[in-house]
C-alpha cells in the first residue's frame, strides 16, 4: 500500500457511472475494512486533476459521449498512467473497460483508448443483454465469475493480455472469452456492481493492492445465495 | 368522426367490456390494441374536439395524470387513463369507452411522447423528470431528453409545463426556433417540484461542461443553461401560484414528492383556465390510485403501499414512508427489467434503525446490498411470514413492479 491506509479512487462518476457502478467502491470499501485496514475513498470527478497515488483506481460503465470524453481527459490527465507505472491496481468495467484498450467505437467513431491493455473493441451485429457467466483464468485463483451484461461491443484481445474468463453463459468480449487481465489490470463487461456478485474478486484485487499473499475470510453467505441462485437461473434459461 | 373510425371505436369498447367481463384484465389496453387494428388513426379521431393534456416522466405521472384529472375536473367531464396504460393502446381504450368529454388528462410512456403528441395535438404538455429506469432495455437518459427536444420542435403551439429542477427536463423543453423555418420556441411554464435525485444530471446535455449546484439553483459551468425562475413552487404546505398567491394544500398521499405533483396538476390545469383556489380541495379527495399509498388493515397491522421503481423513487419512498418497520420487495420480471444493478445506485442508510424485512424474487441481490450498506435486515419468504414478523402497527411496504402487484394481489387487489 502506498500509504498508511489503503486509497481507492473512482475515477469520473459524472461520466462513468451508469448501472450502480459505484457498488464496486463500497463492497471494496467495506471488504477491507472489515479486515481492519484503514481505507481512504475519492471520487474524481472529470474537471478534478487524478491523484496519482492511491491503490487501487475503479472506472465505470457509460453511454457512448462520456466514454469519449473520459478517455480523452484521462490520455491528457496522464495520472492514470503514472499510477500504472508505479504498480497501482485498475479495474474497469464496461465502457471502463473498453477505454483502457488501444481504441474502442463511440457514436459510430473510432477513439484512442488509453493504451494499458492490449485490446480493441468495435461494434458487435447486435448488442449483448443478460447473464453472463464465465470460468475465470485458474491462475487467478477466484471461482466463477456471474455478471449482468449491457453493451453492443465486441473487444480483440491481443497478445499482451489474457482473457479473464471463457464464456459459459452470455457474450463477453465475443461469445467464447470474457474480459482480460494483465499484471494489475482487470477489466470486464460484467457491468455494474460487478463485485457484488464476485466477492473472491474483490478480494483479488484487494491482495494485488496490499501484496497479502491471503486475507482473512468474511461472511459471505448473502453473496453466495445470490451466486448459487443465478446460476441455477441460467441452468434454468439454458434448459 | 370517420365511418371507420366509429366502427373501431366501438368496437374497442365492446372488447374492453369483454376483457373485464372474462376476467382476463382491466381491459386498459386489449380495447385500444383492436381499435387501431381497424383504424390505425383512432387515437387522432378520438382525440379530435377534445382539449387534451398530456403527462410523461420518468416518476411521478400516474400519480400527477391523477391530480390533475382532478384539478381540470372543475370545468367538466374529463377522460383519463387511469390505470397507468400509458402506451397508444391504453390511451385509444381511454377515450374511446370515456365517449365524448370536452377534456382528457393521459399519462404518457416517456418513450412514447413523441407519437402521442403527433396523435392527439395537446393543448399542454407536462414534462416531470428523467432519470434511469429499466436501463436494461430503456433508452439512456440523455437520449431520451434529446428525443423530447425533437418531438416539440414539431409542436410549436403546445403549451408545456416543465420541471425547473432538472437540468434534462429543462433541455428537452427549450429546443431553440428557428426563425427562417418559422418555428418558434415553445411557450413553457415552469414549475419547482424539488429533486432528490441529480446524479443523472451532472452533464450538461447541450455543451457537456459540470452542472453546478447551489441549494435550489443550478447552472452549467460552460454555457447559458441553467434553472429558470419557476411559476409555480411548492412551499412549506402549499403551493405558490404565479401571481405570488400561496395556496395550503391538504393532500392523502404521503411526501413532498406528493405536494410536487400538487404543484405540476394546478400549473397544468391552469392552462386549462382553472383557478387554483377552485382546484385544490378537489386534490384532497385523492386517496391512492392503483394500489399506490393505499392502506389495507390486516392482524391489527396497517399496512400501507409505496411503489419504487428506480433509484429516484427509491429515494422519494424513504422519505414518505414512517419510521416504521418496513418490507422491501423486489423482482426482476420484465416490466421491472431483468437487471438489478441500480440496487447499487440507492443508499438504504435512511433505514437504519428501523425493523427491515426483505422478499421477493431477487431478495438475495437486496441482501448482499443493505449488507454493504450496513442496513441489518431480516429475510422473509411470504408476505403473510413479513406481517407476522412486525408488531402490531404501521408496516412500510416498498416495492418495486411486479413486487408491488405481487402484494397488492395477497391484499385482494386494494386500490
Amino acid at each position: 500500500m502506498s500509504t498508511e491506509s489503503l486509497r481507492i479512487v473512482w475515477i469520473y462518476p459524472d461520466l462513468l457511472s451508469t448501472y450502480g457502478d459505484r457498488g464496486n467502491m463500497l463492497i471494496l470499501a467495506r471488504r477491507a475494512q472489515q479486515r481492519g485496514m484503514p481505507v481512504e475513498v475519492l471520487e474524481v470527478r472529470s474537471d478534478q486533476a487524478l491523484p496519482a497515488t492511491a491503490d487501487i483506481y475503479l472506472i465505470g460503465g457509460g453511454e457512448d459521449g462520456p466514454q469519449a470524453l473520459g478517455a480523452q481527459r484521462l490520455r491528457a490527465d496522464g495520472g492514470l498512467h503514472r499510477a500504472v507505472a508505479q504498480g497501482s491496481v485498475v479495474f474497469g468495467v464496461c465502457a471502463g473497460y473498453q477505454l483502457l484498450g488501444t481504441s474502442f467505437f463511440a457514436k459510430g467513431v473510432q477513439c484512442a483508448g488509453l493504451e494499458l491493455l492490449d485490446l480493441s473493441s468495435d461494434r458487435g451485429p447486435s448488442r449483448a443483454v443478460g447473464e453472463l457467466a464465465g470460468d475465470i483464468d485458474p491462475r487467478l485463483g477466484v471461482p466463477a465469475l456471474t455478471g449482468f451484461e449491457n453493451h453492443g461491443g465486441r473487444t480483440h484481445l491481443g497478445p499482451g493480455v489474457s482473457p479473464l474468463a471463457r464464456v459459459t453463459a452470455g457474450v463477453g468480449n465475443d461469445g467464447a472469452t470474457e474480459g482480460a487481465w494483465r499484471g494489475k489490470l482487470l477489466g470486464t463487461y460484467s457491468h455494474g456492481p460487478a463485485l457484488a456478485r464476485n466477492p473472491a474478486l474483490a478480494d483479488l484485487l484487494l491482495r494485488w493492492a496490499t501484496g497479502a499473499h491471503q486475507l482473512p475470510p468474511l461472511d459471505d453467505t448473502w453473496a453466495d445465495r445470490l451466486r448459487a441462485e443465478r446460476r441455477a437461473a441460467v441452468a434454468a434459461a439454458r434448459a | 368522426m370517420p365511418l371507420r373510425a366509429k366502427v373501431a371505436s366501438s368496437v374497442s369498447r365492446t372488447a374492453a367490456a369483454l376483457s373485464r367481463a372474462a376476467g382476463r384484465g382491466d381491459g386498459s389496453v386489449i380495447g385500444g390494441w383492436i381499435g387501431l387494428k381497424i383504424d390505425p388513426d383512432l387515437l387522432a379521431h378520438l382525440s379530435a374536439g377534445r382539449a387534451i393534456a398530456l403527462v410523461s416522466g420518468t416518476n411521478g405521472k400516474t400519480t400527477t395524470t391523477r391530480l390533475t384529472t382532478a384539478a381540470v375536473g372543475v370545468l367538466g367531464r374529463v377522460a383519463t387513463n387511469s390505470f397507468g396504460a400509458n402506451m397508444p393502446t391504453g390511451h385509444t381504450s381511454a377515450l374511446a369507452k370515456a365517449g365524448s368529454t370536452p377534456y382528457a388528462v393521459l399519462e404518457v410512456d416517456e418513450h412514447y411522447l413523441a407519437q402521442v403528441l403527433e396523435a392527439t395535438e395537446p393543448h399542454v404538455v407536462a414534462l416531470l423528470n428523467l432519470s434511469r429506469d429499466q436501463l436494461d432495455r430503456a433508452k439512456e437518459v440523455a437520449m431520451m431528453a434529446q428525443l423530447w427536444r425533437a418531438a416539440l420542435v414539431n409542436h410549436p403551439d403546445v403549451r408545456v409545463v416543465a420541471n425547473a429542477d432538472d437540468p434534462m427536463v429543462v433541455w428537452a423543453a427549450t429546443p431553440p426556433g428557428d426563425p427562417a423555418r418559422g418555428i418558434r420556441p415553445p411557450h413553457v411554464t415552469w414549475f419547482s417540484a424539488g429533486q432528490r435525485w441529480h446524479d443523472d444530471s451532472w452533464v450538461c446535455p447541450e455543451c457537456g461542461h459540470t452542472i453546478a449546484r447551489n441549494g435550489d439553483q443550478w447552472w452549467c459551468s460552460g454555457c447559458p443553461l441553467r434553472r429558470p425562475d419557476p411559476h409555480w413552487a411548492v412551499e412549506d404546505d402549499g403551493v405558490l401560484d404565479p401571481t405570488g398567491a400561496w395556496h395550503k394544500v391538504v393532500l392523502q398521499l404521503p411526501g413532498k414528492v406528493n405536494l410536487g405533483n400538487a404543484a405540476t396538476a394546478l400549473a397544468v390545469a391552469a392552462e386549462f383556465g382553472v383557478r387554483p383556489v377552485d382546484a385544490v380541495s378537489r386534490l384532497g379527495a385523492v386517496t391512492s390510485i392503483a394500489g399506490r399509498y393505499a392502506q389495507v388493515d390486516r392482524d391489527g397491522r396497517n399496512i400501507r403501499l409505496l411503489l419504487a421503481k428506480n433509484p429516484a423513487s427509491w429515494l422519494e419512498a424513504f422519505d414518505m414512508a414512517d419510521f416504521a418497520p418496513t418490507l422491501l420487495s423486489i423482482n426482476a420480471r420484465d416490466p421491472d427489467g431483468l437487471d438489478t444493478s441500480w440496487l447499487f445506485d440507492v443508499d438504504f442508510a435512511p433505514l437504519r434503525g428501523r425493523q427491515v424485512l426483505i422478499t421477493g424474487d431477487r431478495a438475495y441481490d437486496l441482501a448482499v446490498r443493505l449488507d454493504v450498506n450496513g442496513v441489518p435486515f431480516q429475510h422473509v419468504r411470504t408476505f403473510g411470514e413479513a406481517v407476522r414478523a412486525v408488531p402490531p402497527g404501521r408496516l412500510e411496504v416498498i416495492a418495486n413492479y411486479t413486487a408491488f402487484q405481487d402484494i397488492r394481489a395477497e391484499l385482494d387487489r386494494v386500490n
